[in-house]
């Protein structure tokens, strides 16, 4: 389209582009100004975008009061533990799906979409009913059982594509060279695929640590709470006063998964694109 | 990100059927690492029984409870009551006013965030110089939990010391208001913070469309003399159709079935005014313990959702036809 683009048409776009810029920017840039703002700043009816005073004592204030370390640590168990064990018996099934077409595969596609047409509600009350009949209401591990689940369907399809990236003719080389199943699995696929492995692991861990729904129906007492059930509890008591600490909580609740999704964000659009382009 | 990788699965749902032979084709000869044996079950049977456990029992268990009068705490026992639920539901005005708050929720954000996001993705396709900037920044709303959305949005809302009020006090614009309290306000202000989440996912994915979009086609247009209306329509449009649709359609069934948003917005409230389906339920389920009833409504939901599907299936049919 470059070659007939006009001056006039060029700043359009520029300005189009800058208006983007600063409609996903100038939220997060707000929440991190309100974070570092002294309360007498926060409670003056003319808020500046820079602090003049910068200062820490919201995030203290914040630490004192909700139990925000160990909901830190809550959310860190169940997201670490969920993206383990949901990459762990994904990657086998994936595996499968993509090098044998079965009805296994067709069945197992289906259910993908489907489970994601699902209002969470209709699942959510038979496995609270579950997860109390096995005394696992209130506990991590009932938390992390429904995250396995639910991460599920994204690893497997994320994990499908990885694997048919990995072309079947090495796996068959090695097999010519005499390679056994085993060890063509072993020293010539699973090296190629650990990339995409790490991949969907993070994403399964960035989905569990953002995770609000299920935590609030399973989650009961402060101390077993995850990061974003103790963060809704920083809305209790409205008033400027209270500003401060919501904003300092909810920046660093944030840090985590903006890392983490800085890092494989090219690898999942990468392999988007790749597929795309592909077809 | 409410459900999942959701666009990831799109992707490729739009490459899948074309990549691979049909069964017995020469494609379908080769190497076949895995076969029918039972080395094959000991590969699945790890994700196939919690898929089957946790998941596809308990959404059949869930429809069940539907249809019985299952409530939290209860020591009597659990009874069938039919279509009870279903015919109480039908005359519950509170249900009826939530699913009609979902439907424009669900509208009001997924058309114009495909609208603003195809937009973006025609822009960012293009050699513009900020191009990078864009995709950097695009990460906030995609990797931020929903609940931290909210929060955000409630710092920028604030009546007071939000910067939305703020930027209307300076340009002298009034006073500002109380955006996420005011009866009028309150549903086009959570709108406005669920467009602003999804907005990324959905012009990254619009992107990938584009670039499968042959540039010889488009060069070759241009050098028929169409213009960049025309080229869009002939050319870019019916590539980038099936992923459009596959798009919204989602997008449309995640708004509707979502929570962690506007729970933290606003709760529902002013006076029910931002209550979605999925609000309504949960209170249904978790305040008032009525089980039965909530799961009666989840079902309701699924129907119109899969109504809604089975058209987005059809479009998507009907546009493979056409190529």
């Amino acid at each position: 389209m470059s070659m007939r683009t006009g001056r006039a048409a060029r700043a359009g776009q520029y300005a189009a582009l800058l208006g983007y810029l600063v409609f996903l920017a100038f939220p997060f840039l707000w929440l991190v100004s309100t974070a570092f703002k002294p309360a007498r700043e926060l409670g003056s009816l003319h808020p500046t975008w820079i602090p003049e005073n910068p200062t820490l004592d919201n995030f203290r204030t914040a630490f004192d009061e909700q139990p925000l370390l160990q909901a830190a640590a809550n959310s860190l168990i169940a997201a670490l533990c969920a993206a383990f064990i949901a990459v762990l018996v994904a990657t086998p099934m994936a595996y499968v799906m993509a090098r044998r077409r079965s009805r296994l595969s067709t069945v197992a596609t289906g259910w993908v979409v489907i489970s994601q047409a699902f209002p969470l509600v209709l699942l959510i009350i038979p496995l609270f009913l579950i997860l109390k009949n096995l005394h696992l209401i209130n506990t991590l591990w009932g938390l992390i059982m429904v995250y396995v689940v639910w991460a599920l369907p994204f690893a497997l399809w994320m994990l499908v594509g990885y694997v048919r990236a990995v072309p079947a003719e090495l796996e068959e080389a090695a097999s010519v060279d005499g390679a056994g199943r085993l060890r063509t699995l072993v020293s010539v696929t699973a090296p190629l695929l650990a990339p995409g492995i790490v991949a969907t692991a993070l994403f399964a861990f960035i989905t569990a640590w953002n995770e609000l729904f299920f935590a609030l129906v399973l989650l009961k007492t402060p101390e077993k709470q995850t990061l974003p059930v103790v963060l809704t509890h920083f809305i209790g008591a409205e008033g400027a006063a209270d500003l401060g600490p919501l904003a300092a909580a909810a920046f660093l609740a944030t840090l985590p998964s903006l890392v983490i999704f800085a890092v494989i964000q090219r690898r999942i659009t990468g392999g988007m694109l790749a597929g795309a382009v592909k077809s | 990100m409410t459900q999942g990788g959701g666009f990831v699965t799109l992707a490729s749902a739009t490459v899948r059927s074309e990549r691979h032979g049909p069964p017995g084709s020469p494609q379908d000869r080769r190497f076949r690492p895995v076969n029918r044996s039972a080395g094959t079950w000991f590969l699945v049977l790890p994700a196939l029984i919690p898929i089957l456990v946790l998941s596809v029992g308990p959404l059949l268990y869930g429809i069940a409870l539907a249809f019985t009068d299952a409530q939290s705490g209860r020591t009597r026992s659990t009874q069938w009551v039919g279509g009870l639920n279903f015919q109480d539901l039908l005359h519950d005005t509170l249900f009826w006013d939530s699913f009609r708050i979902g439907l424009v929720w669900a509208f009001g954000v997924t058309v114009p965030q495909f609208v603003l996001a195809l937009g973006l993705a025609l822009l960012l396709n293009q050699n513009l110089r900020l191009r990078w900037l864009a995709r950097a920044l695009a990460i906030i709303p995609w990797a931020m939990p929903e609940v931290v959305v909210g929060l955000m949005w409630r710092l920028v809302y604030n009546p007071d010391a939000g910067i939305l009020n703020e930027t209307i006090r300076d340009l002298g614009l009034g006073d500002g208001r109380d955006w996420l309290t005011g009866l009028a306000t309150a549903l086009p202000a959570v709108i406005v913070v669920g467009i602003w989440s999804g907005m990324p996912q959905t012009t990254v994915a619009l992107l990938a469309g584009l670039q499968n979009t042959p540039h010889e086609l488009h060069e070759a247009a241009a050098l028929d003399g169409a213009g960049a209306w025309r080229r869009f329509r002939t050319v870019t449009w019916p590539v980038l159709r099936p992923v459009a649709l596959s798009i919204t359609a989602l997008n449309f069934i995640w708004n509707f079935n979502s929570f962690a948003l506007v729970y933290v917005l606003t709760n529902g409230g002013p006076g029910g005014r931002t209550r979605l389906p999925m609000l309504f339920a949960y209170e249904e389920a978790f305040h008032y313990g009525q089980f039965g009833y909530a799961a009666a409504m989840g079902c309701v939901m699924v129907a119109v959702i899969s109504v809604i599907l089975a058209v987005y299936l059809a479009g998507r049919l009907r546009g493979g036809g056409d190529r």
